[in-house]
Order: structure tokens, then C-alpha cells, then sequence
């Protein structure tokens, strides 16, 4: 019908409106979805074993990788940063390099995209196969609001999580960089440690810190709208899973960017 | 007494309901039959308030749930107890689990209360004892019970059925079904049920409406439905190839 009442030389035109009415319409269904989370949050009652239930999925689970990541991610910049340290004969700011590193930069960031590969995805997989599933509706049927069941507890729970595993990634991630530094190639403990404690400061760890609470809210809240907002059958979920994991991981490199640069 | 009236439903350019009004009385079995992918699901999602019409309403004992939102339709969706098509049972809760979820969280049951109303609920669908497996683990045919159970556990003045029967063989089917009756003449509750099981749901409906290409075509008795002369009524209850599909 439309496209018959539209003149020829203004569909072009009819069809960036349209468009452009369907973005804003998601960004606001984006923004409200994260609203209604949130006022889920703040209202009793409050699903404490969810949430709970959410660390265990969200953070504990993901564990074995952050360690693994974290460690070696710790040898790679304790290796490339004392060879290229030694250049100029500053071997000894092996550690404050190394810890500067992970604690403003890399911690969160690759902290977060592991849990993203981990938790998220699987998140989105299991909301969207309770949507397809009529779980989501049966909650809504019942008169529980599902948002409060299955979406507040696990932004919570990427809020509390987050830091964690960054804390984590970035404590093992400077012991790597040690075992290269010190054990490896013969740095002495005392200069890796003790520059550490002179260059880095409570601000770092706060850049950090508030980098991964962030992440915690953006990774969560993506995943579970994209689950929750799920195509048909099992192609929707995969595609939304997909959808899940690759803007999650593109938001974490943008927020980082324009977060670095106004907090420094 | 549900109402509904020139309602009518389209997504994107489809019509899917082209202006529905139907009655379903208060403490009967209403069946909706219909070929699949005729409408009858959306039509049930507009009496559960889960999907908006762009014209019409449905009334529910007088009130009008279309305009509702929150805790007004919270309160008519207390009354409701429903058996999703696929049981829509929570994977990561037990049977028993599931069938308690209402009760705890809805209602805020004390504990004993919930175990005795969960055991008994189970007892009547004849699954005693099995409360502690999980949905994977039981067949298509008992999670159909258990949805059942979890359904009328909080004892609802209204259930609707969404297809309850579909992929069981005909003897559950038609155990199914004994069920629902048996279940209907003890508690009395107000029936509306989508199903395409002919002839074996005329043994249990007290109104029976055909839904064709978004309208209601036929509506009436069980006995009326089944001596119709209307050429979709009678094509779908014989269950004749559709000739134009055909060529």
C-alpha cells in the first residue's frame, strides 16, 4: 500500500525515514529494556538465589579461563616489554610496565571479552531458548515479571563478577609477567615489585576497577536483551547469540576508548 | 464470561485475525479448532494479554484487558493458569519444582502448604513420586501433565489449553483429554482450549469454534459443529486434501 502512494523519486528517501525511525525505535527498546532491569533491581523482592546462581554462571565458572588468559597475557608483556626495555638499558621498570598495562588497560578489556565468549554467549543461548520455549511467557503468564527473574540478577551479577575476574586476571597477569621478568630472564624481584609499588597508584586501580564495572553492565545487558528479544527457532537463538557476543565485544573496545580518554 | 469482540491482528502486512468476536461462557470447555498456522495461537496470546490487537478488545467478566498494562493485568492474569503447547516447563527446575513455582512465588505459600498442594497436583495427573526428575528427563506425554499439574495447582478460574495434545499418540491423547474432564468436572473452571484433535475433542467440549483465515466461521455445540454444512467446517472435520493445495 505504501509503496504505491509514495512518488518513485521520494522512496528513497521514504525508505532512510523508515529506517532511520526503526533504529531509534530499537535504541529505545535497548534503553528501556535496561530501565526495566534496573527498576526490577531496586524493587522487592529480591531474587537473592538468582542472583547467587548468576556469580556461579557469570563468575565462577569462568575462572579456569581468566586464569589462563590472565597468566599469559602477564608472560607475552613481560617478555615483548623487557626486550624492548632493554633497548634503552630500563629493564627495571619491567613491573610498573607490566602492571600499568593490565590494571588500566588489558585486565578489564581482555577480562571482559573472555567472559563475553564464556558467559555471555551462553546467556543469550539460554534466554533466547526460554523465549522460544514460552518459559519467558509462562513467567509473564503467572503474573511474575520474567525481568525480574532472569535479567536483573544477571546485570547484578555482571556488576559484582566483572571486577572480580579482572581483579583476578590482573593479579596472575603481573605474576606471569614476574615468571618471565624475574624467574626467566633475570630481573631481580626486588626492582620488579618495587618500581611496581612506585609508579602505580589507587587511580589506576580505580580506572580499572570502574572499566569493569562497566563492561559487567554493558556485556549483561546486551546478552540478555538479544536472548530475550530472540528470532524463531533454533537459527534465531544462534543469530542472536552471535549478535550477543560480536556487539558486546565491539561496545567493550569503543566504551574503553572513550573511557580512557575522559578519565586518565 | 471472555468476550471477544472485532478483534484483529496483523504482522507486517499478514492478516492474521481479521476481526474475531466470540463468546466463551463462564465454567464451559470452549474448543478453537482451526488448520495450523490459522491464527488460533495469536488469537490465545491476545486472551493471555501477551500480544496487542490493532483492533478490538477482550473482556474478561466485563473488564477490558487490551488497554491494560502492569499490575491491572497482573491481577486478571491471578485467575489464569495455562498449558503452553510445549509445556513451556522450566528446564533448570525439577517437576516438582516447577509445579511449586506458582505457589511460592505468586501466591507466597507457606512451605508444608506448598508440598501438600504440589503432592496432590501431581497425584491427580498421576505422576505421584516423580516430582524429583526434571523435564529432560520424563517423555513429551508426562511433561503435558506436568504443565497440567502446574497449571491448575493454584487452582485458577480460567485455563487456557494451547494445543495440549499435539505430538502424543492417540492414546495419550485421549488420556490427555479424560484429564482435562475429569479435572473440569471437579474444579469447574472456565476452559478455552486450541486444539485441531478431531473427533476426539467433541467428546469433551461443551462450544466448539472454527477459526479460518482469521475469522470465526462456525460456533456452536459439539453436535452442531459436527453436522455443518459450511465447506471449510466440513473439509477440515473429515479432514479432505485441500484440492487447490494439491494442484
Amino acid at each position: 500500500m505504501t509503496d504505491t502512494a509514495v512518488p518513485l523519486a521520494l522512496r528513497p528517501l521514504e525508505t532512510l525515514g523508515r529506517r532511520t525511525a526503526d533504529v531509534v525505535t530499537a535504541l529505545g527498546r535497548f534503553g528501556t529494556f535496561l530501565a526495566a532491569a534496573v527498576a526490577a533491581l531496586v524493587t522487592p523482592p529480591f531474587k537473592l538465589w538468582a542472583f547467587l546462581s548468576r556469580i556461579v554462571f557469570i563468575g565462577y565458572r569462568s575462572l579456569l579461563i581468566i586464569i589462563l588468559t590472565g597468566a599469559f597475557t602477564g608472560m607475552v608483556l613481560g617478555l615483548q616489554i623487557f626486550l624492548t626495555l632493554s633497548r634503552f638499558g630500563s629493564e627495571a621498570f619491567l613491573g610498573p610496565a607490566v602492571a600499568l598495562s593490565l590494571i588500566r588497560e588489558l585486565g578489564p578489556v581482555l577480562a571482559a571479552l573472555m567472559v563475553t565468549g564464556r558467559a555471555g554467549s551462553a546467556l543469550t543461548a539460554e534466554l533466547g531458548i526460554m523465549r522460544i520455549t514460552e518459559q519467558i511467557d509462562a513467567l509473564t503468564v503467572m503474573a511474575l515479571n520474567p525481568m525480574r527473574y532472569l535479567v536483573a540478577p544477571s546485570v547484578l551479577a555482571g556488576v559484582v563478577a566483572f571486577p572480580l575476574m579482572t581483579a583476578i586476571f590482573d593479579v596472575v597477569g603481573i605474576f606471569g609477567g614476574y615468571l618471565v621478568g624475574v624467574e626467566l630472564l633475570g630481573l631481580s624481584q626486588g626492582t620488579y615489585f618495587g618500581e611496581m609499588q612506585t609508579f602505580v597508584d589507587m587511580t589506576d586501580v580505580m580506572l580499572g576497577f570502574w572499566k569493569s564495572v562497566s563492561f559487567g553492565v554493558i556485556v549483561t545487558w546486551v546478552c540478555t536483551y538479544k536472548g530475550f528479544n530472540v528470532g524463531h527457532g533454533a537459527e534465531g537463538v544462534a543469530r542472536a547469540t552471535t549478535q550477543a557476543v560480536v556487539l558486546s565485544s565491539v561496545l567493550i573496545l569503543v566504551w574503553d576508548y572513550f573511557f580512557g580518554s575522559v578519565w586518565r | 464470561m471472555i468476550t471477544v469482540e472485532g478483534l484483529e491482528k496483523s504482522f507486517g502486512r499478514q492478516a492474521v485475525l481479521r476481526g474475531i468476536d466470540l463468546e466463551m461462557p463462564t465454567g464451559s470447555i470452549t474448543v478453537i479448532i482451526g488448520r495450523s498456522g490459522g491464527g488460533k495461537s495469536v488469537f490465545l496470546k491476545h486472551l493471555l494479554g501477551l500480544v496487542r490487537p490493532d483492533a478490538g478488545r477482550v473482556l474478561v467478566d466485563g473488564v477490558e484487558i487490551t488497554g491494560l498494562r502492569g499490575a491491572a493485568l497482573d491481577a486478571i492474569r491471578r485467575r489464569y493458569g495455562v498449558v503452553f503447547q510445549g509445556g513451556a516447563l522450566f528446564d533448570s527446575m525439577t517437576c516438582l519444582e516447577n509445579v511449586a513455582f506458582p505457589l511460592r512465588e505468586k501466591f507466597r505459600l507457606p512451605r508444608p502448604e506448598v508440598g501438600k498442594r504440589v503432592e496432590a497436583a501431581l497425584a491427580q495427573v498421576g505422576l505421584e513420586g516423580m516430582g524429583g526428575k526434571y523435564p529432560a528427563e520424563i517423555s513429551g506425554g508426562m511433561r503435558k501433565r506436568v504443565a497440567i499439574a502446574r497449571a491448575l495447582v493454584i487452582e485458577p478460574e480460567i485455563v487456557f489449553f494451547d494445543e495440549p495434545t499435539t505430538g502424543l499418540d492417540p492414546i495419550l491423547v485421549n488420556t490427555i483429554h479424560r484429564l482435562i474432564q475429569d479435572l473440569h468436572r471437579r474444579f469447574r473452571f472456565t476452559a478455552v482450549m486450541v486444539s485441531h484433535e478431531i473427533p476426539e475433542i467433541f467428546e469433551i467440549a461443551d462450544r466448539v469454534a472454527m477459526l479460518h483465515e482469521g475469522r470465526i466461521v462456525e460456533v456452536g455445540p459439539p453436535t452442531a459443529i459436527q453436522q455443518s454444512e459450511t465447506r471449510v467446517v466440513r473439509q477440515f472435520i473429515r479432514g479432505e486434501p485441500d484440492t487447490a493445495e494439491v494442484s
